[in-house]
C-alpha cells in the first residue's frame, strides 16, 4: 500500500509541475493582458507597470518566480481586485460548494433511486420513459437550458429570480436571508441536476441489471428472501460499491463551480468569478483558478483509486 | 465423453448455424438486430433528417442571400417567415438552416480528427507499448488534467487576439475539440487492445507465428472497429455541444458565420431575451434534438456492436 | 409411498428473437419421500430449467411456465401466489448451484449469507441464527466457523464455498434439497467429498435430493432413481441398477457407452455422433433421430410416447412400441 501510495503520490506531483508548466506558458502565450487594456494609461506608465509585475521578464523566469511563490502558498495577487488571489477564491468558492453540494446531493439521490427502479422493471413503460429523459438530459445544451428556465420562470411566470444570489439591495438577514438565497439557487440547481442526471441515472440502471442478472441474487431468491431484502441488501450494495469511484470524480465540480450555469445564472461562484476575470486578462487570478482545478482532479483520481480499493473487499490495498 | 463441460441455463444458445456464418453476415447480423430497435432507426431518422435539411433546405429557402431588410427587423414569425426575422432582418428560419451546416460539420469533422488521433495513438500505445506507449499515455494523463473548459478558453482567446478570420475560425474550432477530445478516447482504445492481446486468439495468432502488421490489421483491427464506431457516434453528440458553448460566449465560431451556438448569443441582449424568443429558441432546440437524436442512435449502435455487452 | 414432489407434463417455454424454446415440453417426474432422483442429460436439455421452475424462479419475462403441474407435499406450487412460494423456497425446498463462487454475495460476510433464512423462515433472533450457522457450518464439515462466519467469499476455495452453500440450503430443514451440478465446478477430489457430505446429510435429515448433473459416475454414486432428459424431453427413466445393467433408449445406450471404463483401455471411446439439434428448429419427430444408429421411418415424423418397459423402467423409442413394428 505505501509503496503504491508513494508511487501514485510522485506521479501526481510530476503531471501537475508539468500541467502548471503549460497552463502557465498558454495564459503567457495569449496576446494582451490586464494592462494593455486600460486605456487611461500612458505608454510610458505601462511600461512602468509591467516592469513592476514582472511581465517584461522571459517565460521561464516569470514561470519560476510563479512556482516558487505558489509552493510558499502565494498563489499571486489580482491585477483587477488589487487583493491576493487566495483570499478572493475564499470569498468565492463557498457560494459555488453550495450549489454543488445541493445539486449533486439531489442528482445521486434521485439517480439511485430511479435508476434502481427502471432497471428492476427492464423494458416496463416506466423504464422506457426513463431512458428517453435519460437521453434527454444528456443531450441538453447547459447554457441553453438555464436561458430558457430563465425566461419560463423569471421572465415570463416572475415565480423565480433570474439570477444572483440575493436581491439587489436586499438587507435581509437570518431566516429571510436563507429563504432569499434558497429562491435564487432554485434554478442553477434544477439545472446542475437535470445535466447531471442523465448519465448517472443511466450509470446505476445499467450497473443494476448487470448485479440483478448474477448467480448471488438467484441464490438470495432460492432462500426465499423477500423481493425488498433481495434488492436492496443483496443487488444494491454491488451495485453501488462501483460508484464509489465516482464520488472522487466529483471533486473538481464539487470546488470547482460551474462556469457555465454560474455565469447565466450571475452567481457569485468561482466560475463566474473566471469568467469575469477572463474578460479582464486577469492572469494570476486565472492561472491560480486552472492550478486549482488540475490539483482538484487529480486528487480525484487519486481519491476514487482509494475508496474503491477500501469498499470492495475483494480489492487488497 | 460427448456431454459439454458446464451447462448453461437459458435457451438461445447457437446452433450449428451460426458458427457457418460468414463474416459479412456478421455485420449484417448486427445491421438486422440494428433494425430491429425502433428508437434507434427513428434517432438515425432524425440524424439524416436534420442533416437532409442543414444541407439542402436553404437551396429552396427566398431567403438564402441574407439580404439586409431594415424594413423586416426583427419581425416576429409570420407565415412568409416562419421563425421571425432577426436584428438585420434576415430570415431567422434560414439563418438556422445555414448555421446547422456549420455546427454539424464542426461537429461531424473534429470527431473524425478525436478518432483518427484517439484511434491511432491508443492503438501504437496499446500494440507497441515501450517508449511509445509511455510518452503518449503521459501526455494523455497530462492533457486529462488540465480542465478542458479553460483550455478551450484560453485558444478561443488566442484565435480572438491573433483575428483569425471567422472564415478559418471553424476549422481551428475543430482542431481544438480534437486536441481535447483525443486522450480520453486513446485510453479507451488502448484499455480495449490490452485486453484483447490477453484474449486466447490474439495469443493463437502469436503461436501461429503472423507477422506483427498482419496481426494488427487482420485480427485486431477488426475487433475495435465496433467499439471505434460507437464512440465516433457519440462523440458527434458532444463535440457540437462544445462548439455550441464555445460559441456562445464568442470564443469559437464567430458571426458573420452562423452556429447554433452564436445564434443562441442574442440571449445576451436583454430585450431580444425576453422579447425575442424565436431568435434563440430555434437554433437551442436544435442542438438538443440532433444530440438527442445521435445519442439514441449511438446507444442503439452500442448494443448491437460493443464487444463488451456480447450476445 | 407418497410422492413428495410431483411434476406432470410440466412445459417451461422461452420466447426469443428468433422465436419460442420450449426448453421443457411435457416432462413428468416424481420424487418420494428419502430418495434421491437424478436427471441426467447433456447441456441445454432443460434439466436446470426444470429446476427452476419447481423454485419458480424461471427468468421472466421471456420464460414462463406455460403448462403442467407442480406439487410439492400435497400443495400446488404452479397456484401460489409469489409470497406464498417465497416460504416454500430456502424452508421446504432448497437448492444449491454449480458455481459456489459466484453463487455466494461478495460484498456480504459469509455469517451474514447462512443467517438470513434462518431470520427469514424460523423467525430466529440474529444472536440464536448465529449460534445456529455456527453450528450449520460444523456440520458441513468447516473447521474455525467462527472464523469462517466473519470471512468473506473470495477468502474461500471452492470446495469450501460450496460446503457453505450446502450449509445455507440444509439450514431450515427443507424435505427436498434440489443440487444443480453440484459438483461439476470443483476439482475430483474435492467432488468426491461434496458428494459424501450431501449423502450424509440426506441420512441423517431424511430429506429428498433431485440431482442434476450431466456426469454419470455421480449419478451412479447418488441416484436411487435415474430420469434421462433430451432436447427438453425425458426419454427414459428407471431405477438406477437397471437402467445402468440394462439401458433401452439408444440415447441413454450412447451415454453409457461414451463413459470411460477404469481398466478398460480401448483405442478410442466411444461418442454418439451429430449434435443437439436447435431447439427452434424442432418438429414432429423423436428429437434424438438424427444421432441415432436404429433411426426408422417414423422416427423423424412421429413423437414417441414414454412407455413401460417391465421392471419399473419406461422409455420413449419407436423400437419398443408395437405401433412402429407394424409400421415396417
Amino acid at each position: 500500500m505505501s509503496t503504491y501510495l508513494i508511487r501514485r503520490l510522485s506521479y501526481m506531483i510530476l503531471i501537475l509541475l508539468a500541467a502548471s508548466f503549460l497552463i502557465f506558458s498558454l495564459y503567457a502565450l495569449t496576446p494582451g493582458d490586464f494592462i494593455s487594456g486600460n486605456i487611461k494609461l500612458t505608454p510610458e506608465r505601462k511600461a512602468e507597470l509591467r516592469e513592476i509585475y514582472g511581465l517584461s521578464k522571459p517565460l521561464m523566469e516569470r514561470y519560476l518566480t510563479w512556482m516558487g511563490n505558489a509552493l510558499h502558498g502565494d498563489f499571486g495577487y489580482s491585477l483587477a481586485q488589487q487583493k491576493p488571489v487566495l483570499t478572493i477564491f475564499n470569498e468565492y468558492i463557498w457560494n459555488s460548494f453550495l450549489l454543488a453540494v445541493v445539486s449533486t446531493f439531489l442528482t445521486w439521490f434521485i439517480a439511485v433511486v430511479i435508476g434502481v427502479i427502471a432497471a428492476y422493471k427492464q423494458y416496463s413503460w416506466f423504464d422506457t420513459i426513463v431512458m428517453l429523459v435519460i437521453f434527454g438530459a444528456m443531450s441538453i445544451p447547459s447554457f441553453f437550458i438555464g436561458l430558457f428556465l430563465i425566461k419560463i420562470f423569471a421572465v415570463d411566470f416572475h415565480w423565480l429570480p433570474p439570477g444572483g444570489m440575493t436581491t439587489t439591495g436586499s438587507n435581509a438577514t437570518g431566516w429571510a436571508y436563507a429563504l432569499e438565497v434558497i429562491r435564487h439557487m432554485t434554478l442553477p440547481v434544477a439545472v446542475m441536476t437535470l445535466l447531471g442526471l442523465g448519465s448517472l441515472t443511466r450509470y446505476f440502471r445499467s450497473n443494476m441489471i448487470d448485479v440483478l442478472k448474477q448467480d448471488y441474487i438467484r441464490t438470495a431468491r432460492a432462500k426465499g428472501l423477500t423481493e425488498r431484502k433481495v434488492l436492496f441488501t443483496h443487488a444494491l450494495r454491488n451495485a453501488l460499491l462501483p460508484a464509489i469511484t465516482l464520488v472522487g470524480f466529483e471533486l473538481p465540480a464539487l470546488f470547482g463551480g460551474s462556469l457555465i450555469i454560474e455565469s447565466i445564472f450571475n452567481w457569485p461562484g468561482i466560475g463566474q468569478l473566471y469568467m469575469k476575470s477572463f474578460g479582464l486578462r486577469d492572469y494570476p487570478l486565472l492561472m491560480g483558478f486552472t492550478m486549482f482545478l488540475a490539483v482538484l482532479t487529480v486528487i480525484g483520481t487519486l481519491l476514487s483509486d482509494i475508496l474503491y480499493r477500501v469498499a470492495d473487499p475483494r480489492v487488497k490495498l | 465423453m460427448s456431454l459439454a463441460k458446464g451447462e448453461l441455463a437459458g435457451p438461445g444458445k447457437a446452433g450449428a448455424k451460426a458458427k457457418a456464418a460468414a463474416k459479412s453476415s456478421l455485420w449484417s447480423d448486427s445491421l438486422r438486430r440494428l433494425l430491429k430497435n425502433k428508437l434507434a432507426v427513428f434517432g438515425f431518422a432524425v440524424v439524416v433528417f436534420m442533416f437532409a435539411v442543414c444541407f439542402l433546405g436553404p437551396m429552396f429557402s427566398p431567403y438564402a442571400d441574407n439580404k439586409i431588410n431594415m424594413a423586416l427587423m426583427n419581425k416576429a414569425p409570420s407565415a412568409k417567415h416562419w421563425l421571425g426575422n432577426d436584428a438585420l432582418g434576415r430570415d431567422v428560419l434560414t439563418r438556422v438552416l445555414q448555421a446547422g451546416r456549420i455546427s454539424l460539420t464542426v461537429g461531424l469533422a473534429s470527431m473524425v480528427l478525436s478518432v483518427l488521433l484517439g484511434g491511432l495513438l491508443g492503438i501504437i500505445a496499446g500494440y507497441y507499448r515501450g517508449v511509445a506507449d509511455q510518452i503518449i499515455m503521459r501526455v494523455a494523463d497530462l492533457l486529462l488534467t488540465i480542465p478542458s473548459l479553460p483550455l478551450l478558453f484560453i485558444a478561443g482567446a488566442l484565435l480572438s487576439e491573433w483575428k483569425v478570420p471567422p472564415d478559418y475560425r471553424m476549422y481551428i474550432v475543430m482542431i481544438m475539440l480534437a486536441i481535447v477530445g483525443w486522450p480520453g478516447l486513446a485510453r479507451m482504445v488502448r484499455g480495449q487492445i490490452l485486453s484483447l492481446r490477453e484474449r486466447e486468439f490474439m495469443q493463437a495468432t502469436t503461436v501461429l507465428g503472423l507477422r506483427s502488421r498482419r496481426k494488427l490489421f487482420n485480427h485486431l483491427f477488426p475487433n475495435l472497429v465496433p467499439l471505434l464506431i460507437v464512440i465516433a457516434t457519440l462523440n458527434i453528440g458532444g463535440a457540437i455541444l462544445s462548439e455550441s458553448v464555445l460559441s456562445f460566449f464568442g470564443l469559437g465560431v464567430t458571426p458573420p458565420t452562423p452556429t447554433w451556438g452564436n445564434m443562441i448569443d442574442a440571449a445576451n441582449n436583454m430585450i431580444d431575451f425576453e422579447k425575442r424568443p424565436w431568435l434563440w429558441i430555434p437554433p437551442g432546440l436544435s442542438i438538443f434534438v440532433t444530440v438527442v437524436a445521435i445519442n439514441i442512435f449511438g446507444d442503439g449502435l452500442r448494443d448491437v456492436l460493443d464487444p463488451k455487452k456480447g450476445r | 409411498m407418497k410422492d413428495l414432489l410431483h411434476i406432470e407434463q410440466l412445459k417451461t417455454h422461452f420466447s426469443t428473437e428468433a422465436g419460442t424454446v420450449r426448453a421443457v415440453d411435457g416432462v413428468s417426474l416424481h420424487v418420494r419421500a428419502g430418495e434421491t432422483v437424478c436427471i441426467v442429460g447433456e447441456s441445454g436439455c432443460g434439466k436446470s430449467i426444470t429446476a427452476m421452475s419447481v423454485m419458480g424462479l424461471v427468468e421472466g419475462p421471456s420464460g414462463k411456465v406455460v403448462g403442467g403441474a407442480i406439487e410439492f407435499d400435497g400443495r400446488d406450487l404452479l397456484a401460489m401466489k409469489a409470497n406464498e412460494l417465497r416460504t416454500v423456497r430456502g424452508n421446504d425446498i432448497a437448492m444449491i448451484f454449480q458455481e459456489p463462487m459466484s453463487s455466494l454475495n461478495p460484498v456480504l460476510k459469509i455469517g451474514e449469507q447462512i443467517v438470513e433464512p434462518l431470520m427469514e423462515h424460523r423467525k430466529l433472533s440474529r444472536k440464536e441464527a448465529r449460534a445456529r450457522a455456527i453450528d450449520l457450518i460444523t456440520l458441513v464439515g468447516i473447521s474455525r466457523p467462527e472464523q469462517i462466519m466473519d470471512s468473506y467469499p473470495h477468502e474461500l476455495s471452492g470446495g469450501m464455498l460450496q460446503r457453505v452453500m450446502i450449509a445455507i440450503a440444509v439450514s431450515c430443514n427443507p424435505k427436498l434439497l434440489i443440487a444443480d451440478e453440484p459438483t461439476t465446478a470443483l476439482d475430483v477430489t474435492i467432488q468426491a467429498q461434496i458428494l459424501d457430505l450431501l449423502r450424509s446429510l440426506k441420512d441423517e435429515g431424511g430429506m429428498s435430493i433431485l440431482l442434476i448433473t450431466h456426469d454419470l459416475g455421480v449419478v451412479a454414486e447418488m441416484a436411487d432413481y435415474v430420469v434421462v432428459m433430451y432436447s427438453g424431453k425425458v426419454v427414459e427413466e428407471g431405477e438406477v441398477v437397471e437402467l445402468f445393467n440394462n439401458p433401452k433408449h439408444p440415447y441413454t445406450q450412447g451415454l453409457l457407452k461414451s463413459k470411460p471404463i477404469i481398466n478398460q483401455r480401448k483405442d478410442t471411446l466411444y461418442s454418439i455422433p451429430g449434435q443437439v439439434p436447435n431447439p427452434l428448429e424442432l418438429t414432429e419427430s423423436c428429437y434424438f433421430h438424427d444421432r441415432c444408429q436404429h433411426c426408422m421411418e417414423i422416427c423423424r415424423t412421429r413423437e414417441p410416447k414414454l412407455k413401460d418397459v417391465g421392471q419399473g423402467q419406461k422409455t420413449a423409442c419407436w423400437l419398443y412400441e408395437e405401433e412402429a413394428l407394424a409400421h415396417v
